[in-house]
C-alpha cells in the first residue's frame, strides 16, 4: 500500500507539472458550458426579412409593421421594383436569409377581388433555418389577415395549443450539459491516460517501472488514479455550471450520479489502458482515441444530433458507445429524475463495455510480458 | 532557394514515411465525409408521434392521415388517455403527443372553433421547435381545406384570404446533407492544416533535431517556410479528396467555379497554418500541442456556425464568431459550392483572412524566436 | 592576429538573478582539441550555446572564427559544425538522406554532396547501409554518423557537446581516431565530456566549476599544478568546492 501511495504521489506530480494541460484540461468544460449555453442556439431572432412592397398602400404598411414588431423579423423594405437577378445576388452576396414579396395593388385585390398573393423566397441552403424563418411568416401573415381583414371569427377554425414539456423554454442546456459531461470526462480518461502511458514507453521508462517488484497492473493503476481525481473536479465543475448558470434542475439522487458518473470514468480509464497497450507512439494513441473515441462520442452519443435520424447501421454502431448509455443516464437522473431501476439497463451496458475493454487489456498485457 | 529546395525534400520524405499522417489524410475525409452527414442530422424526419383519440370521428381521423402522410412523423401508438400517452415520452419513446378532444367534429360545425392539444417533449430543443411549427403547419393546411369545403356548401365564395407561395431557393427539397458536407469540408481542411503544423514542429522540438537546425546557417523564414508548404500542398490534397468524395457520394458539385474556391483556400490554408505555427511556439510536448490545438478547434467549430447559425448568437459570441477562421471558410464554402457565388461576393472574407494570414504568421514567426 | 579561432573575455550568462556561466576568458587556437570538463551544471553546455550562436551572451566579449558572438551569429553558423547532447540526425530519414540535407543547407554542390558522402559512408564502412533509416542504427554507428554529417562541409570549428554518451568503449576510440583525423585538417575541435580518460585525449582543457573556469592547460600542466597523477584526481580536488551539483 505505502508503494502503491509512492506510485500515485509520482503520477500526479507530473500531472501538475504541466500547467497548460492542466489548464486546458480544467478550462474545456468551463468553455464548452458557456458556449453551448450562450452562444450555440436555434432561437430565431430579429432576423433581417427584406420585403419587396410593390404595393405601397394601407394593408401593405399594416403587414410590414406587423412583421417588424415581431421578435422573429427585423423588416428591411425595398420600395424599388426589384427584378429577379437582384435578388438572386443579394442570395449569393449572403446578407439575406428571406425575402417577401407584397404585389402591386395588395389592397385593392384584397378588397376587391377577395383574395391576394404574397410570394416568400428562401434562401434553403440552410434548409432548418428556411424552414423555421418560413413557419413564422406564414403565422404572422395570417395573424395579420384574421385581425385586419374585418372578418370577426374565422369559421370552423381549429387552433392547435402546444405545450413544452419538461423544458418549457427551450433550453438546450438540458442536452448538452450532459453531453459536454461525456465528453469531457472521455477527453481526460481516455486520451490522456492512453497518451500518458505510451509516452512513458516511448521515452522507455516503462521498461524501468516494469522491471521493479512492484506489480505491472499495479503501474497501470497508479497512473490512472489522478485522472480518476481529474475526472471528478470536472465533473463537479460541470454539475454546479450547470445547475447554477443553466438553470438545470437537479431532479433525482446526487449519489446516484455520482457513482454512475464513476463507472463510466472506470470505463474510460480501461479503454485508455488498453489503447495505451495496443500503441506504441504518442501521434498513434492521439489518432485511435481520437478518431475511435472522440469522434464517435460527439457523433453517435444523442447529444449533438439525434440518434433516431440516423440509419440504422449507425444507430447500431452506437450501441458500443460508452457515452451513449452514459449520456442517458445523466439526463435521466438530473432532469426526469428517476430512479436505479430506470437506468439498469444503462449501467449494464457500461458495465459490460468495461468488462470486455478489462479482459482485452489483461490478455494484450500478459502477451507482451510473455 | 537551394536550402529551401533541401528543406522540401525533407519534409516531404518524412511526411510519406508517417503512416499516422498518410492515414489522417487518407481516412480521416472519408470516415468525415462517410459518416458525419447522415449522423450530424438535423433534419427532422421520423418524429414519433402519439395521438389521444377522443373523438373517433371522420375529421379526427383524416386529420391523423393527413399527419402521418406528411413524411416528418411516425405514428407510434394510440393511447386511450393523456396520462397513458404522457408515460410514452417519459420512456422517450415520444416526442408528440396530440390529444384531440371528445366531440371535436360536432363542437367545431356548432361552435366554429376548436383546440387541439399538443404536447412536445422538449429536452431537445431543436427537434421541439421544428417538430410543433410541422405539425401546426399541417393542421393549419389541413384547416383551411376542410373549411374550405364546409364554406361551399354553405354559402359560396365569400372568403377573403391571402394566398402565400413559398420558394425555397438553391436547395428546394431542404435536404440537410447539402447544407453539411461543405461544412465537413471546411472543417477537414482547418483540423489537417492546423493540427499536422503543430505537431510535426513540436515534434522536432521534443526530439531534438530542433536544435542542431538552429546552428545550421538556415534563416528561421527558411525553416517555416519549409514547413509550411508541405502542408499548405496537403490541405489542398486533401480538400481535393474530400470535394471528390463528396460528389462520388452525395451528387454535390460546387455551384460556383472551382478557382474561386481554391483561391479562397490558398489564403485560408496560409492563415490556419500560422495558427498550428503559433500553437507550436507555445507548446514544448506533442501532448501539450495536442490538447492546446484540441481546445481551439473545438471552440473555433462551436463558433463557426456549422450547427446552429451565427445570427441566433448573442453579440459577444458574434463578435467572437468574427474573429474566427473557420467562420469564414464555411460562410465561402456554402456559398461557393450551394449557391454559387462569384469571386466578388467573396471579397470581404478574402480580405478578412488576409488580413488574419499577416497577423498570425507575424506573431508566431516574432515568438519563435523568442523560444528558440 | 594569430591562429585564434576562439576568443573569449569574461563571458557571461544570467538566467535571471542565477549566474550560468560566470566571466569566462580564454582563447583556443586553429587545430587544437579542445576539451570543456565539469560537472552536471556547471554551465558547459551553456557557454558552448553561446558560442555556436544559439544563445545571447548577457556580458563580455567573444569572437567564433573571427565573429562577433552578438553581431555575426549567422556568419558565425556558417563556420562552424555541432552535434549536440540530443540526437541530431533524422531517425526518419536514411543514412544518404541526412548526409544530403546536411550538405544541401550548408550550401555544398550536388557534386559535392555526393563525392564527400560516398567517402564519408565508405570511410565509416556503412557503404551497403545507405538506405538504411538512422533510426534502425544502433548508437555507436548513430554517433560517428552525427560527427561526420557535423563536418561534412569543413567548418573551422566543430562542437561536440558529450558526444561519446552511452558508447562502448571499442566505439569510443573509433570516434576518437575520427576526432584526431578531423584536427589534423585543421578543423578546430571544442568538446565537452564527463569522462575523465577522454580528457587526456586533448591538447589542451579547461575545468569549469559553478560558472567559473577553474582550470585550463594541457593534462600534463594540470597534473602537475593539482600534483595529481591522473585527471580524475585533478578533477575531484576542484569539484570538492562546488556548491552546486545534480
Amino acid at each position: 500500500m505505502k508503494q502503491f501511495m509512492a506510485f500515485v504521489k509520482k503520477e500526479f506530480v507530473h500531472v501538475l507539472r504541466d500547467r497548460k494541460t492542466l489548464l486546458i484540461l480544467i478550462g474545456m468544460p468551463i468553455m464548452q458550458i458557456l458556449l453551448f449555453g450562450f452562444a450555440m442556439s436555434n432561437e430565431i431572432k430579429e432576423t433581417k426579412v427584406v420585403i419587396v412592397d410593390q404595393a405601397i398602400d394601407n394593408s401593405s404598411a399594416k403587414l410590414v409593421a406587423r412583421i417588424d414588431a415581431s421578435e422573429y423579423f427585423d423588416a428591411e423594405i425595398r420600395d424599388l421594383t426589384i427584378t429577379d437577378f437582384n435578388i438572386e445576388a443579394a442570395f449569393k452576396k449572403g446578407d439575406l436569409k428571406i425575402l417577401l414579396i407584397i404585389p402591386p395593388s395588395f389592397e385593392s385585390h384584397i378588397l376587391h377581388e377577395g383574395s391576394a398573393q404574397l410570394r416568400i423566397i428562401a434562401d434553403a441552403s440552410d434548409p432548418n433555418t428556411a424552414s423555421l424563418l418560413t413557419t413564422y411568416l406564414t403565422s404572422i401573415i395570417q395573424d395579420f389577415q384574421k385581425d385586419n381583414l374585418s372578418i370577426q371569427t374565422i369559421p370552423y377554425n381549429i387552433e392547435p395549443e402546444v405545450r413544452m414539456i419538461y423544458n418549457p423554454q427551450l433550453l438546450s442546456a438540458h442536452n448538452f450539459v450532459p453531453g459536454v459531461m461525456a465528453l469531457v470526462l472521455m477527453l481526460v480518461c481516455v486520451m490522456m491516460t492512453a497518451i500518458t502511458i505510451v509516452r512513458e514507453k516511448e521515452l522507455g521508462t516503462m521498461e524501468v517501472l516494469l522491471v521493479s517488484p512492484y506489480k505491472p497492473a499495479l503501474v497501470m493503476i497508479s497512473k490512472a488514479v489522478p485522472y480518476l481525481a481529474l475526472s471528478w473536479i470536472n465533473l463537479i465543475t460541470i454539475v454546479l455550471l450547470g445547475v447554477f448558470v443553466m438553470g438545470l434542475p437537479f431532479n433525482g439522487s446526487i449519489l446516484l450520479l455520482f457513482v454512475e458518473s464513476t463507472l463510466f470514468i472506470l470505463t474510460c480509464l480501461t479503454i485508455g489502458i488498453f489503447i495505451s497497450n495496443i500503441t506504441s507512439s504518442q501521434q498513434v494513441a492521439m489518432l485511435i482515441s481520437l478518431m475511435g473515441m472522440m469522434l464517435p462520442t460527439v457523433l453517435l452519443s444523442g447529444f449533438v444530433f439525434p440518434l433516431e435520424n440516423m440509419p440504422k447501421l449507425l444507430q447500431w454502431i452506437s450501441n458500443v458507445i460508452p457515452a451513449r448509455w452514459y449520456y442517458v443516464i445523466v439526463k435521466d437522473i438530473m432532469i426526469k429524475g428517476t430512479g436505479f431501476m430506470d437506468i439498469l439497463k444503462e449501467t449494464l451496458a457500461l458495465l459490460t463495455i468495461t468488462a470486455f475493454f478489462f479482459i482485452m487489456s489483461i490478455k494484450k498485457f500478459k502477451q507482451r510480458l510473455a | 532557394m537551394r536550402t529551401l529546395k533541401y528543406l522540401l525534400i525533407k519534409e516531404f520524405k518524412q511526411i510519406f514515411r508517417n503512416k499516422a499522417i498518410i492515414g489522417i489524410i487518407m481516412v480521416m475525409p472519408m470516415i468525415q465525409l462517410l459518416i458525419l452527414p447522415h449522423a450530424a442530422n438535423y433534419e427532422v424526419k421520423n418524429i414519433n408521434l402519439v395521438v389521444v383519440d377522443n373523438d373517433h370521428s371522420t375529421y379526427s381521423r383524416n386529420l391523423v392521415s393527413n399527419i402521418t402522410g406528411s413524411g416528418y412523423f411516425q405514428l407510434t401508438g394510440n393511447c386511450q388517455s393523456f396520462k397513458q400517452a404522457f408515460s410514452e415520452i417519459e420512456a422517450d419513446k415520444a416526442d408528440l403527443v396530440l390529444e384531440i378532444p371528445a366531440n371535436f367534429e360536432k363542437d367545431l360545425i356548432r361552435e366554429q372553433s376548436q383546440s387541439l392539444f399538443i404536447a412536445v417533449n422538449a429536452i431537445n430543443g431543436t427537434k421541439a421547435n421544428l417538430g410543433a411549427s410541422y405539425l401546426s403547419r399541417i393542421i393549419r393546411e389541413y384547416n383551411n381545406t376542410l373549411r374550405a369545403e364546409l364554406l361551399s356548401v354553405d354559402k359560396p365564395a365569400s372568403s377573403r384570404a391571402i394566398e402565400i407561395t413559398t420558394a425555397n431557393w438553391f436547395n428546394p427539397g431542404l435536404d440537410y446533407k447539402s447544407y453539411m458536407v461543405p461544412g465537413i469540408l471546411a472543417i477537414l481542411v482547418t483540423m489537417v492544416g492546423g493540427f499536422l503544423t503543430a505537431l510535426n514542429i513540436v515534434k522536432e522540438k521534443e526530439v531534438g533535431t530542433i536544435e542542431q537546425i538552429n546552428v545550421t546557417p538556415i534563416r528561421k523564414s527558411q525553416f517555416i517556410l519549409g514547413k509550411l508548404i508541405p502542408f499548405w500542398i496537403l490541405g489542398n490534397v486533401v480538400f481535393t479528396i474530400g470535394l471528390t468524395l463528396s460528389w462520388l457520394i452525395y451528387g454535390i458539385v460546387p455551384q460556383g467555379s472551382l478557382f474561386v474556391i481554391y483561391a479562397f483556400i490558398a489564403v485560408y490554408l496560409v492563415a490556419i497554418l500560422g495558427f498550428g505555427l503559433l500553437v507550436s511556439t507555445y507548446s514544448e510536448t506533442q501532448q501539450q500541442a495536442m490538447f492546446i490545438m484540441f481546445f481551439f478547434m473545438m471552440m473555433f467549430i462551436l463558433l463557426s456556425g456549422l450547427f446552429t447559425s451565427i445570427d441566433s448568437m448573442p453579440g459577444w459570441a458574434k463578435a467572437l464568431a468574427h474573429i474566427n477562421p473557420v467562420t469564414y471558410i464555411i460562410e465561402v464554402f456554402r456559398m461557393v459550392i450551394l449557391k454559387g457565388s462569384g469571386l466578388k461576393d467573396i471579397l470581404p472574407q478574402i480580405a478578412v483572412i488576409s488580413v488574419g494570414a499577416v497577423l498570425l504568421n507575424t506573431w508566431a514567426v516574432r515568438n519563435y524566436r523568442k523560444t528558440v | 592576429m594569430n591562429d585564434k579561432v576562439i576568443e573569449t573575455d569574461e563571458l557571461t550568462k544570467k538566467f535571471g538573478s542565477f549566474t550560468a556561466v560566470d566571466k569566462i576568458s580564454f582563447s583556443i587556437e586553429k587545430g587544437e582539441i579542445f576539451g570543456f570538463l565539469g560537472a552536471n551544471g556547471a554551465g558547459k553546455t551553456t557557454a558552448m550555446k553561446m558560442l555556436c550562436g544559439l544563445s545571447k551572451p548577457t556580458s563580455g566579449k567573444a569572437k567564433v572564427g573571427g565573429f562577433d558572438v552578438y553581431t555575426q551569429t549567422e556568419s558565425i553558423k556558417k563556420n562552424i559544425g555541432y552535434m549536440s547532447q540530443k540526437f541530431s540526425l533524422y531517425e526518419d530519414l536514411n543514412i544518404m538522406e541526412n548526409i544530403t540535407f546536411y550538405g544541401g543547407i550548408y550550401g555544398l554542390s550536388s557534386k559535392e554532396i555526393k563525392m564527400r558522402g560516398e567517402a564519408l559512408v565508405e570511410k565509416l564502412g556503412l557503404k551497403n547501409e545507405t538506405k538504411k533509416m538512422v533510426a534502425s542504427l544502433p548508437l555507436g554507428w548513430k554517433q560517428k554518423l552525427a560527427f561526420s554529417v557535423a563536418i561534412l562541409h569543413e567548418p573551422k570549428i566543430v562542437f561536440l557537446d558529450e558526444p561519446t554518451g552511452g558508447v562502448d568503449p571499442v566505439t569510443r576510440r573509433q570516434f576518437w581516431n575520427l576526432i584526431y583525423e578531423a584536427a589534423q585538417r585543421g578543423i578546430t575541435v571544442f568538446l565537452t565530456t564527463h569522462y575523465m580518460d577522454e580528457a587526456e585525449y586533448c591538447d589542451r582543457i579547461s575545468i569549469m566549476v559553478d560558472g567559473r573556469i577553474d582550470a585550463i592547460g594541457t593534462p600534463g600542466q594540470l597534473r602537475e599544478a593539482f600534483k595529481a597523477t591522473n585527471m580524475d584526481e585533478v578533477f575531484y580536488s576542484l569539484a570538492r568546492g562546488a556548491k552546486r551539483s545534480e
